[in-house]
């Protein structure tokens, strides 16, 4: 270590005594954990560093896998009426009854038609807990169409009821349906973002590895889909749905249309990365070693961009939830009985249903929460995003 | 009294970078001063923490930065006030922002992005003033035009006006010494000014930088790894390695008798122009190159591999509405030979079209006309398996080490991409020569399995000549191959090329800028200056007869990393006005014997051009 003369002092000259081995030194640079560490890895690190992306993370992976298993999740089927049950808000469970611990149960309930207003009063009838069971029998069901069965996580005491979020003007249980309606909501996203992820690198591609023509053609009619209002467009998509086919059918179609109408983004994106990339060394390397186009698109380009494509694909899925909520809601998307978040909403249409059974509202809570998350979640994968450069 | 003070006295600092669950020490228990009036210049190569120290002056070091130590500055204006301990000031505190920019100013290296676009020169230059004095407006406007006169601009009132897009780079840089100057600052923290600037504006810009130190007594911390900007400018110098002083001292004893091993081997591992032919650099760190089983003999034959003629290439500016603007010609007529096993160096400045040349040799490329020849072989107008064919014998090392390599691939893709694009042998005998390609190039061939991003520059540089190599080429163009490494780097590299040239009996053009460098490697010399070829000739006959007034200007403004030959700032000045037999509009290159040519009128004779 040099010390210091003292201020304004001639500086003496000065040499450090401390051990010099520069190659020592050199090789202890180039170890630690990044040496061997792939892309996808150092994404994972710094990723994981971004605490609400992975709880957003783990939110949605919970979601999705609660979209898989719904039949079994939710209490009731997804079309079971209970005509006594007609909006009936919802059922608070309880724990402790007189004063003793006796397990999660609701209270029963009764049914008396106001005949001045002609509304339906429930009333809680505080003597008769109805214990709640678990893993129970209850409406059977095809889980995913094949496996038979009758087992759900929760359900009502025998002859009693459960509606933990009300039911609706059929008496249909909200929770159950907000749990069954998931399975379309989330992938309807995943979906349409994966249709628009081709056309967007297909497109987005051609237009930036070519360049000349087809570049001014992509990029004009980019612009004149994204300068057409997207809900007319999507009404007039959805209105050459025939009327007559049948709810998946629909539902594909949906998906055909948000994703036509979503690639634009990607596929700016995709060209303006392209652009860039394309003047890297390593890939005029490439070039100079006699790489054709493809291989140079495959194992250089791609590679480059894919990690922020994923990134911004993230960021476009909330879009497509919000985009079928919408059409569905405005009664052109996906129509009962395959139920969705938007069509449980459609059922809050008017203010009258609003004032009265507030609880109809329940499916926005999912619909903001999952849209958060995955905002979160875009936000930690594009900061993540080509952490070696 | 202030005869025995410190304006700055940095004592044990210590900067630590928090990093992916571990730590980066960046800079340890580093101890320095600066005296009021003097140059002190901090030297080291790249990541040795040079740059963190003056950012930590500032008070600029990132928010996640832990400091710790005194950085006790003394400000000559405020007699009898204690010195101030600018690492206690809060972060982008009221204190520490009024010594920012106004009691310590600073430059940048990147004279592109340093200044805003938005604004003009005027504008961001006064923006201190406004902020640190109470003048008027005029006074203020007064100011900066006197400022902007004194680091010479020719016409201060119609620079105040432009925007920065409208000057060139060393222009800008000059407007960011008037922006780091016009509070009067005591102390300039200049954070390698010169490194992004070509050779004779940087010369200007250290003349600029020496005279306004002198006139204004202020003082300079000088941050650089060019022991010859070292050795022109400062009165004390520090060096640093891997974020510790390891040795101290004035100018002189640290020039005369270097005596820390590094320091030692910094100053062997300079290129200069002195050394006699045959006499190697000493890199810090030497690459032990193993050809043996590349398995290509040399072949000793004589002639002309490769020949250039009249090579043009012009590049239409983009845009321009309705009117096309008019294409620039960026070369223009080059032509030139390379003996098989020699080395020819192309220098010019940025924006010369050295790289252009290179490219088109590659086929990267299209020029508009000329005659390419490899062999005889014309090379414009191979295409299909011939174009291929071609690829195999001439390949090109970059000048960036990290965009030249694919940061998605393993090295060992990377060296056997070429192979698998010319599908030369399977994948066993692939990975096989790409062992022997890492060793030929002096790395561990385990190292196959690992990404370019672990690697130091000096590693990727040399990852990027081993892809070139994997081919087996005859003839490689080096595109500033070093010029992005640091100087103990670079000597390893350019060492590895001598040696892969004698083993492998390789040609090569090297391009770079640094005249010392092509000095080094260069068996023949081009200078290329907007586009044309002004000088070309044997090495020796180019660096110590040059001919051509650019050429000799070059050479004038290498600052040599030796106290007995300073920059001669009185010649820098002189501008440069060419005799009028370099200048015209219909030039020719001028036989004057020996290979030596020299771009002047039709018509000139040898004596002409010597006067």
């Amino acid at each position: 270590m040099i010390r210091l003369p003292p201020p304004g002092e001639p500086l003496p000259h000065s040499v450090s005594d401390a051990p010099f081995d520069p190659v020592a030194d050199h090789a202890q640079d180039e170890g630690g954990k990044l040496a061997h560490a792939s892309q996808i890895r150092v994404m994972w690190w710094k990723f994981r560093r971004h605490r609400v992306a992975v709880w957003s993370a783990v939110f949605l992976a919970l979601m999705y896998l609660t979209a898989a298993f719904a039949e079994f999740l939710a209490p009731y089927d997804l079309h079971t009426r209970d005509t006594a049950n007609i909006y009936a808000p919802p059922q608070q469970v309880r724990l402790f009854h007189d004063g003793r611990f006796i397990g999660p149960y609701v209270y029963a309930r009764t049914m008396q038609l106001d005949m001045e207003n002609l509304q339906r009063v429930y009333a809680e009838d505080r003597t008769r807990p109805e214990k709640l069971r678990f893993l129970c029998r209850g409406d059977e069901y095809l889980l995913w169409g094949q496996v038979a069965g009758d087992r759900h996580l929760v359900c009502p005491s025998q002859g009693g009821s459960a509606y933990f979020l009300g039911t609706d003007r059929l008496g249909r249980d909200i929770l159950s349906r907000i749990i069954h309606g998931a399975r379309i909501s989330l992938t309807i996203g995943i979906l349409g973002v994966a249709m628009s992820f081709v056309l967007g690198i297909v497109i987005g591609g051609l237009a930036g590895y070519y360049g000349g023509w087809i570049d001014a053609i992509v990029q004009r009619m980019i612009e004149v889909l994204q300068s057409i209002p997207s809900i007319p467009l999507w009404m007039a998509l959805a209105a050459i749905m025939p009327v007559t086919w049948s709810p998946l059918l629909v539902y594909a179609g949906i998906t055909i249309i948000l994703g036509m109408l979503d690639w634009t983004g990607l596929a700016r994106a995709v060209r303006s990365k392209l652009l860039a990339l394309r003047e890297e060394d390593y890939v005029q390397a490439a070039q100079i070693l006699g790489a054709r186009p493809r291989r140079i698109i495959a194992r250089h380009l791609v590679p480059g961009f894919m990690s922020h494509l994923v990134a911004s694909a993230t960021l476009t899925i909330p879009g497509m939830i919000l985009g079928e909520t919408a059409l569905s809601f405005l009664g052109l998307g996906l129509r009962p009985p395959v139920t969705s978040w938007g069509i449980l909403l459609t059922e809050a249409r008017s203010v009258n249903t609003l004032a009265l059974y507030p609880w109809l509202l329940f499916p926005v809570i999912p619909v903001v929460l999952v849209i958060l998350a995955f905002n979160f979640m875009g936000d930690g994968l594009r900061d993540a995003a080509d952490p070696l450069r | 009294m202030s005869d025995f003070r410190d304006l700055l006295r940095i004592e044990n600092l210590n900067v630590v970078f928090p990093l992916y669950g571990g730590r980066i020490q960046a800079v340890r228990d580093a101890s320095l001063r600066i005296l009021p009036g003097r140059v002190t210049t901090l030297v080291g190569q790249s990541g040795s923490g040079k740059s963190v120290i003056g950012r930590c002056i500032m008070g600029l070091q990132p928010k996640y930065a832990q400091v710790s130590g005194n950085i006790m500055f003394d400000d000559p204006a405020r007699d009898h006030s204690l010195p101030v301990d600018l690492t206690r000031l809060p972060q982008d505190g009221r204190q520490i922002r009024a010594i920012r920019g106004n009691r310590i100013g600073m430059i940048f290296q990147e004279p592109m992005s340093s200044l805003s676009p938005v604004h003009t020169i005027g504008n961001q230059i006064d923006e201190a003033l406004r902020i640190h004095s109470v003048l008027s407006p005029r006074e203020r406007a007064e100011r900066v035009e006197a400022m902007l006169a004194d680091v010479g601009f020719r016409d201060p009132a119609r620079v105040m006006q432009m925007y920065p897009f409208e000057l060139s780079g060393g222009m800008r840089q000059r407007a960011m010494v008037a922006m780091a100057l016009i509070c009067d600052p005591a102390l300039l923290i200049a954070d390698e000014p010169t490194t992004a600037l070509d050779v004779t504006i940087q010369g200007q810009l250290l003349k600029l930088l020496r005279k306004l130190q002198e006139r204004r007594g202020m003082a300079m911390l000088l941050i650089t790894h060019d022991l010859g900007v070292v050795a022109n400018l400062s009165d004390e110098v520090v060096v640093m390695y891997r974020g510790e002083v390891v040795e101290a001292g004035p100018t002189q004893p640290i020039f005369r008798q270097p005596r820390h091993p590094y320091l030692r081997a910094l100053m062997d591992a300079v290129p200069h122009f002195d050394m006699p032919p045959g006499e190697r650099l000493r890199p810090l760190v030497p690459a032990r190159v193993d050809v043996a089983s590349l398995g290509r003999a040399v072949q000793p034959c004589q002639g002309p591999v490769l020949q250039v003629s009249g090579l043009v290439k012009s590049f239409a500016p983009r845009g321009g509405g309705l009117r096309r603007p008019q294409a620039v010609r960026v070369v223009d007529d080059v032509g030139f030979t390379i003996a098989r096993g020699q080395t020819l160096g192309l220098v010019g400045e940025s924006g010369s079209g050295k790289t252009t040349v290179g490219k088109m040799i590659v086929r990267a490329i299209t020029p508009d006309a000329g005659r390419v020849t490899l062999d005889g072989q014309d090379m414009l107008a191979a295409q299909g398996p011939a174009l291929m064919a071609l690829r195999r014998r001439v390949q090109m090392v970059f000048q960036d080490p990290v965009s030249s390599l694919s940061p998605h691939m393993t090295v060992g893709s990377i060296l056997t991409e070429p192979l698998e694009v010319h599908g030369i042998g399977d994948r066993t005998s692939r990975r096989a020569r790409a062992r022997d390609l890492m060793r030929a190039v002096g790395l561990p061939d385990r190292d196959l399995a690992r990404y370019p991003h672990s690697f130091s520059g000096g590693q990727r540089q040399r990852i990027g000549i081993a892809r070139a190599l994997a081919l087996g080429p005859e003839l490689i163009v080096c595109d500033e191959a070093t010029s992005a490494l640091d100087v103990s780097v670079q000597a390893q590299v350019l060492n590895l090329l001598k040696d892969l040239q004698r083993d492998l009996g390789l040609t090569y053009l090297f391009i770079s800028h640094n005249l010392a460098v092509v000095n080094y490697m260069a068996d023949q010399v081009a200078v290329m200056q907007g586009g044309r070829i002004v000088e070309i000739g044997p090495r020796e006959v180019i660096m110590r007869d040059p001919v051509h007034p650019y050429t000799r200007a070059l050479l004038a403004a290498v600052p040599y990393p030796d106290l007995d030959r300073p920059l001669d700032f009185a010649t820098l000045a002189a501008t440069q006005e060419w005799a009028p037999v370099f200048v015209g509009p219909q030039l020719a290159a001028l036989d004057l014997g020996a290979g030596h040519q020299v771009l002047a009128r039709p018509g000139a004779d040898a004596a002409q051009v010597r006067a």
